[in-house]
This record gives C-alpha cells, structure tokens and sequence, in this order.
C-alpha cells in the first residue's frame, strides 16, 4: 500500500455523512492525490525539502478540542481581536470570541458555514486552491472539514484584527488537520488577518492548511502568518491569492517554528492597480527545515510587488527560499522588486535560494537579489569600541537584520512576540528586556 | 519604438549567409557501433580510445534527453544526422595557408576574417577547424618553441597519447549529460593545447570553428591544460552558412588549470539562427566546463552568443584548489526566434575560492531568452565568495528574459550576492541622446554596448572590435 493511500484510509473511515457535494469534492481530491502521491526530490518544487517524514508518518485525526487553558493563555496573543480557536484542526466554540462582530463583517466555522449554506461556500472554496496545486492540497481537499470562512460586505473596513489561532496538542498519537481558510473581501474593504500557529512544547502533529484571499476592487487586506509550532510539527501551508483592481495584499508570513515547515505563497494580480508586498522571515535552529516558495503573478499592465524575505540559519537547520516573478505578456508598466538575504550563524547550516524571473513584457522594472553571509566584522568592531561585549554585539546585529522585516510589520503586538523570541532563541539566548535596560543606560550615560 | 523599426529587425538577414562547395567525405547518416568505430579509424586512433568512446555511446543509450530547459524544439532524430564529414582527404591535408583550398580562403574572408592577414598582424595562431579536420595551424614553430603544445584533439590522441588520456573526460566525465555523451561517442575534431609548468603561452591562441555540410552535426572536443603556474588565452569564434534543415552542435571543453595556472577562454558564437519563422537555425548544445584543480589556479570564460536557434550552454567553474578563482562574463543577443537557455556553474569545494558572474542578456523580436545559474558552496569552501550580476534588457513586447539562478549555500563564512535587473531602454536615455544630435539607430548602439561594457572589456582586443561590431549587426534596425 503507498503512503497516499495509507493516509486516504483516514478519509474512508471518517466520512459517512457528508453532503453530497463535499463527498464529490472530497473524491476528486482524493483521486487527484492517490494520482499524485507524496511529492519526492526528484520533483522541481520539492528539489530541497524532502517529505519523507510526512509521508511515513501515522497520522489520526482529532476529536476532541479540550486544551489546557493556562496554556492557551499563554500561547495567545494579548491582542483585542475577533478570534476564533481550532485545537488540532477542530473548531473550540469555547475558546473562541465572536461576540463583537460588526455588521457587514461574517466570520465562521467551516463546519457550520457548510451546513448552513452551501452554495455560497462551495462556490468559492476551491476557486483559487485546486487540486492540481499540490498532493497537498489535494489532500487537504479531500480532508477539510474545519477552517474559518471570512466575508467581508463592500465597504467595511474591520475595526479589530480577525484573528485564527490553531493549537497543536501533544500526545501519544500524532494527528493530522486539513484546515481551510477563505476570505471574500468586497469592493472597498479593510481588513487585518491573522493565522497563529502553535501548540504545545511536545506536538508532533502534521498540519496541512489551504488559505484562500480573494481581494475585490480596492479592497486592503493585510495578512499575516505566524507559525510558532512546536520544534516538532510538521507544516505545510498553502496561500493563494485573487488580487482585482487597485487592491492591496500584505502579507506577513514569519516561520519560527516547526521541524518540517513549507508555504507555498501565490498571488495573481489580475487588474491594473493591483499590488502586492511580501514580506517574509524565517529564523531556524537545530535540524528545523523551513521552505519558502513565493510566486506573484503580474497578469496585467500596471500592476505591482515588492518582496523582502529574510532568513536566520543557526546549528544545522536548513533555509529553502524560492522566489519566483511572472509578467505575462502584454502586462506592461509593471514594477516587481525581490530581495532575499540569509544570514548564517553556523558552519552546518544550509540555505538554498532561487529567485527567478520570467519576463515576457518589455516595459518592466524587474530587480532580484539574493545575498547570503554572516554579520559583517566592521559592524561587530564597531559595536564593541562602544563597550558592547562580543555575544551582545551579535546578537543586537542579528536583531537588527530581522528589524528590516519587522519594521514593516504594522501590528506590534506581533512585532514585538517575533523579536522577542528570536533574541530569547539566539545563540547568545539573552532577554531582550534586559538589552532595553542596557540601551538605555547607554544612552543616560 | 516604433513597431516597423521592430519589424525591420526581425527581418534582418544573416549576414554571414553562404554555401562553400567543398568536396566532403561523409558517412551516411545513422548512428551505432560501426559509426563509431568508422569515425575511430578514420581518425587512426589507437584502441583505448575506440574503448572510450564506446562507453560512452552505451550510457548514451540509457539517457534521455534533458527537458528542464525553457527551450522548445522538435525532438531530434539521431539516426538521420551524419556523424563524420572532413574536407578533402586527410591524408593530402595542406601544410601551409598557400595550399590550402582557395574555395576555403574565400569563405573567410567573406567572413572578414583573411587568415594570414589575421594571423600575421594579430599575431594569433590559427587552427581552423572547417566542418570536422583541422586544415591547417600556422605559427606551430613558434608555439613549439615555448614547448606548447597546440594541435588537434585527433593529431594529439595519435601523438601524445599519455597526455591526452591523464586528462580526456576527467573534467566531463563520458556520461555527464546526454549530449556530452554523444559528443563523447562520436566527436571529430576539436583542438587540443597543453602549455608545460612555467610557461606563459607567447600569442593567442585561436580557432575558427565552422559548420558547412548541410545535415552534418559537428561534434568538437577541446581539451586545455595549463600546468603548474602557466598562462594561456585561448579564442574561440564561430560562423556557419546558411541551411535549411537544423544542425545539431554538441560539442565538449574541458578545461584543466594545476596550480596558479591561469586559462582565459573567450567565445564569440555568431552560428546561423534560423530565418524569421525559426527555420534552419543551428541546434546548439555545449559541455563546457573548467577544473581548478591547483590552488591559486584562475579559470575565465567569456563568451559572446549571438547566434543559434537553440542555444543550451553552461560553462562552469570547479572551483577545487585553494584559493582558486572562476569567472564568467557573458553577453547573449537573441532575435527573431532564437532561444537561449545560458548560465554558468560555480562549484566552491576550496576554501577561500571566487567567482564572479556578470551575465547580459539581450532579447528582441521574439525570442525567449534564460538565464540559468548555479552557485554552490560546499561545507568545506570556507570564505568562499561569489558575486553573481545577471541583467536583461528587452526590445520589443514580443519577446522574453528570464532568470533562474540556483544557489546553494552550506557554509556559514561563506559570502554569495546575487543581483539581476529586467528593463528596456529607458525613453529618457534615448531622447539624452537625440537631444544631442546622435541618430536614434546610434543611440540604441552605444546604449545597448553600453549595457554590454562590462564584459567586452573581459575579451581580448580584437574579439572586443569583432563582438561590438557583431553586436551592432545583430540589432540592426531595432532603433527604439
């Protein structure tokens, strides 16, 4: 038996009373993924990461959503935001909090939203994501029951940040969760989403999530993904993107966690106006294995990315950034900028990186760049004729290669989690709380 | 730009365009075992070589055709291309320039380029290769005299065997890829140079490689030693007639530097491209890679690419000894329907190895140009360097440039920089210069060798004259 079938046995066994369209979905979904099976390194886009660890693993799926709730305390954000809660892929009505929506704004559990009208989900789920994508997310389409519908009437602008948190749990067995996330944002609307991935110290779950944006005329969605699994998660994640006229899509998509992490990011700008930003940071440790594949599509004239990711590789963690740039042709006046830089603490790390460009529009403004090296010793000398010892001096130079990323973050909350614990995770381990005192001793001095 | 202009380019005809009527001694197409050995006979090569040969042609027939290029082409038919063609009979070859064929003489300077002329005020030693034998080598005394060795690959495997197999499919091995291992099967001609320790070869070295037999594929091997602390330049420049059907070029050079042995080869490729609908252009596909064996050994391509239909051509660096250094300096043109699909390896296994890339891509009408690179450090390059600069410009909307370039880093002292810029030329450039009174065909020249600057100033002198001016050819009439 393969291992895509062995994992399809799951479905087989759980699956008896679908609507007859999630059960057609769920078939096509796992057809298209029995087809394809796992993918190995011998494929173009799986050329670094192996998931090998995926493949053979044993994974159940959830069902219960109990979760300790001093530990959630703690893996939340202490943010004022419209929350909804998954502990292993299951939706938990009891954590969540989605008492203050306002109106023109309708966020729900996938579960309910299918149940309760299902043209308008099936419509749209799908529309972006299908199951030629990857084996992922064929598997994902096959499995999905839970994830958060978010809709967005024209005109609104969301006063809090919408806010998704999936919860790993530690156990005996590992589980498996398929989440789906759609967002239908209108003409004119604003909004701010967040997927929160963490879980407890111990997970070794295997999550597979299929994001879906679509972004009406001038709608402005900031989108962020913060991946703080456990070390020793598996995680695939996949995003796609549908950009019209004169939308704005910011994405923010930090990976600190996770053994085995890869997020495919596509957006296609499909309408004069359209821009997109990227911005992207990864900081990994031990054996961690972080894969980043980001492609924008420029399918009409003037539109518009820019893209920043960031990498931090320490022990003998591995970086995989593969960037990738599309003007089709007839798309003029495009301006697309990319930049990739790594930063490699330890002589055992790796980093592969490719940002590409396929061009087929003359009138373009199309820059990359990828550089790769370690803290630059003027930078540390500088620093240490300053009276700043040696570990402090490198730790505040990595923090400040991570600020460029984090400057641009809107949301401070985030911001200041994502700083904390790379300064708490660096090899220097000191706590940034302390460094604060520090500066500002300095600066009375 | 005006879109007639564009027009105007993309109907320009290859001006390097003629037949030369030389009585060739060809084997029917088709190849197997006794194509092999014909063309090992032929050659009177000693057995080993047969041997060789015929390992090559086994793992040939296990392989299949690379697909990951962006490149679309017909799939080609091995058995009806003609592996061996010579001009005249080997045995009758002409010593000198004045018994070489007038027919042939003519040829080249239709080119522009008369041999002795060329070669005595340049100074360059020229072995033309005219499809597959080399016809004649002029300044041998002089090379002989510095003890270096410049001849054919098939002369060198007759006379120094020894020297030939230490080195012959050490840097490509026989089933690299599959048209390296064609080419390793089948190959006729090509040249063979070994500059002794010390030694700083006296001139440029230089061959003139052209395709004429319609239907014949030209399979050229180049091997290049340079010993201990030696010094070489050596020049490769192409120019083919016009064809109908598609000839396929797979050609192999290998590149040995010992230590602190310097190796300079540049490239200028002008091969028939094919006409405006993409018809009869040459089929280029080339194995070329160097070995820094030695520490300190510097390696240097340059290359110049403007013709072909299909260009698939990587020359790579490996970059073993300490503190070796690999560069690549490229410019590639396409036009009409060309594709090229380019690039270049630097393998960092050496501590304290650098390279550089500096890549420009030219694309206009409708052609598909990419680049394609690979920068790997390994665990052990520590301090390795590489700076890579790929830019594109396009003329015209019709056309594409693409940029893929790999890199993969597993060594933290390591320093990689990579940077690549698409763009066309700027309106604001082009009006600078009418403003001043320069016509706008001109301006588009100076912009475009502009744009090139960095790496024609990497070629030897009259290749420098020889690519601006072939570059201004290519783009003639693209004004815009």
């Amino acid at each position: 038996m393969s291992a895509a079938e062995r994992f399809l046995q799951r479905l087989t066994a759980r699956r008896a009373d679908d609507p007859s369209w999630v059960a057609a979905r769920r078939q096509a979904g796992a057809a298209r993924f029995e087809a394809m099976g796992f993918p190995t390194r011998r494929d173009e886009h799986w050329k670094y990461t192996d998931v090998r660890r995926i493949a053979e693993g044993d994974f159940a799926l959830a069902s219960d959503v109990a979760f300790d709730a001093a530990s959630f305390d703690a893996l939340r954000l202490e943010i004022d935001a419209h929350r909804l809660v998954f502990v292993d892929g299951q939706f938990s009505a009891t954590l969540s909090d989605l008492d203050a929506l306002p109106t023109g704004v309708s966020v729900e559990p996938l579960s309910q939203a299918m149940v309760a009208n299902h043209e308008a989900v099936g419509g749209s789920l799908g529309r972006l994501a299908g199951v030629d994508f990857s084996p992922f997310t064929a598997l994902n389409t096959a499995f999905a029951d839970e994830g958060a519908i978010i809709r967005l009437s024209a005109g609104t602008v969301v006063d809090k940040p919408i806010y998704l948190l999936m919860l790993s749990r530690a156990g005996s067995q590992p589980v498996m969760s398929h989440p789906r996330v759609l967002v239908e944002a209108g003409a004119r609307t604003e909004a701010t989403i967040i997927e929160h991935y963490a879980g407890e110290p111990e997970a070794a779950n295997f999550t597979n999530v299929v994001t879906e944006v679509m972004l009406d005329r001038g709608a402005i969605i900031d989108h962020y993904k913060l991946q703080e699994a456990a070390l020793t998660d598996l995680h695939v994640a996949s995003i796609h993107v549908d950009q019209g006229r004169d939308s704005h899509f910011n994405s923010y998509n930090m990976n600190l966690g996770g053994a085995l992490v890869r997020t495919d990011l596509v957006t296609d700008l499909n309408a004069e106006g359209a821009e997109a930003a990227y911005n992207g940071l990864f900081f990994v440790q031990g054996r961690q294995h972080v894969d980043n594949h980001t492609l924008v599509n420029h399918n009409a004239p003037r539109t518009f990315s820019n893209e920043n990711y960031k990498g931090v590789l320490d022990d003998r963690s591995r970086g995989v950034f593969n960037g990738k740039v599309f003007v089709k042709k007839d798309a003029q006046q495009i301006e697309a900028y990319q930049n990739n830089a790594n930063l490699l603490l330890s002589d055992r790390a790796e980093i592969d990186t490719k940002p590409e460009l396929v061009i087929y529009a003359d009138d373009v403004k199309c820059s990359h760049g990828a550089t790769t090296g370690q803290l630059d010793e003027d930078a540390v000398y500088a620093l240490r004729s300053r009276g700043i010892d040696e570990p402090m001096a490198r730790a505040l130079l990595t923090l400040a290669f991570v600020g460029e990323v984090m400057d641009k973050v809107r949301l401070n909350v985030i911001a200041e989690r994502v700083e904390r614990a790379v300064a708490g995770r660096l090899p220097e381990r000191f706590n940034l709380a302390d460094l604060v005192e520090t500066a500002e001793a300095i600066q009375e001095a | 730009m005006a879109s007639e202009e564009m027009e105007q380019l993309v109907r320009r005809e290859y001006k390097q365009g003629f037949v030369t009527d030389i009585e060739s001694d060809t084997v029917p197409p088709g190849l197997d075992e006794s194509t092999i050995a014909f063309i090992s006979q032929k050659k009177g090569e000693p057995e080993w070589m047969l041997e060789w040969r015929l390992e090559a042609y086994y793992q040939w027939l296990k392989m299949t055709t690379p697909s990951w290029a962006h490149l679309e082409y017909p799939p080609i038919d091995y058995q009806a291309i003609s592996y061996f063609s010579a001009p005249k009979k080997p045995e009758d070859r002409p010593q000198s320039l004045d018994e070489v064929d007038p027919k042939l003489l003519e040829t080249y300077e239709k080119l522009g380029i008369p041999l002795h002329e060329r070669a005595a005020l340049a100074g360059v030693a020229v072995d033309a290769v005219f499809d597959s034998v080399s016809v004649t080598t002029t300044f041998k005394e002089k090379l002989h005299e510095a003890g270096v060795i410049f001849c054919s690959i098939s002369e060198a495997i007759r006379e120094y065997p020894e020297l030939v197999r230490q080195y012959l499919g050490t840097v490509v091995p026989q089933a690299d890829n599959y048209f390296a291992a064609l080419n390793s099967a089948v190959f006729t001609d090509g040249s063979f140079v070994y500059v002794p320790e010390g030694v700083k070869c006296p001139m440029e070295l230089s061959t003139y490689f052209r395709i004429n037999a319609a239907n014949t594929g030209q399979f050229e091997r180049t091997l290049i030693v340079c010993d201990k602390r030696a010094q070489v330049s050596y020049l490769e420049g192409c120019t083919a007639p016009q064809r109908d059907e598609n000839q396929l070029h797979a050609a192999v050079v290998e590149l040995v530097a010992l230590e602190d042995a310097y190796i300079k080869y540049s490239t200028v490729q002008n091969w028939y491209p094919g006409d405006e609908n993409g018809k009869g252009g040459i089929y280029n596909f080339v194995t070329k890679r160097g070995d820094c064996r030695g520490d300190r050994s510097r390696i240097s391509w340059t290359q110049v690419e403007t013709g072909s239909a299909i260009t698939w051509k990587y020359p790579s660096c490996m970059l073993r000894g300490k503190e070796s250094v690999g560069e690549f300096y490229s410019v590639a043109v396409t036009n009409g329907r060309q594709q090229a699909d380019t690039g270049t390896k630097m393998i960092h296994i050496g501590e304290n190895t650098r390279s550089t890339i500096v890549a420009k891509g030219i694309a206009a009408g409708r052609s598909d140009q990419a680049y394609r690179g690979l920068v790997k450090i390994g665990p052990r390059a520590k301090g390795a360097r590489n700076y890579t600069q790929c830019d594109s410009l396009l003329i015209g909307d019709q056309c594409g440039a693409h940029t893929f370039p790999y890199q993969e880093i597993g060594n933290s002292t390591a320093t990689v920089e990579h940077e690549a810029t698409t763009s066309k030329i700027a309106d604001d450039q082009l009006f600078y210069c009418r403003a001043r009174g320069i016509d706008e065909e001109d301006a588009v020249s100076m912009i475009v060798n502009g744009f090139c600057k960095d790496v024609f100033q990497e070629l030897p002198m009259e290749f420098a004259v020889e690519a601006e001016a072939l570059l201004n050819v290519t783009l003639e009439g693209s004004v815009g």
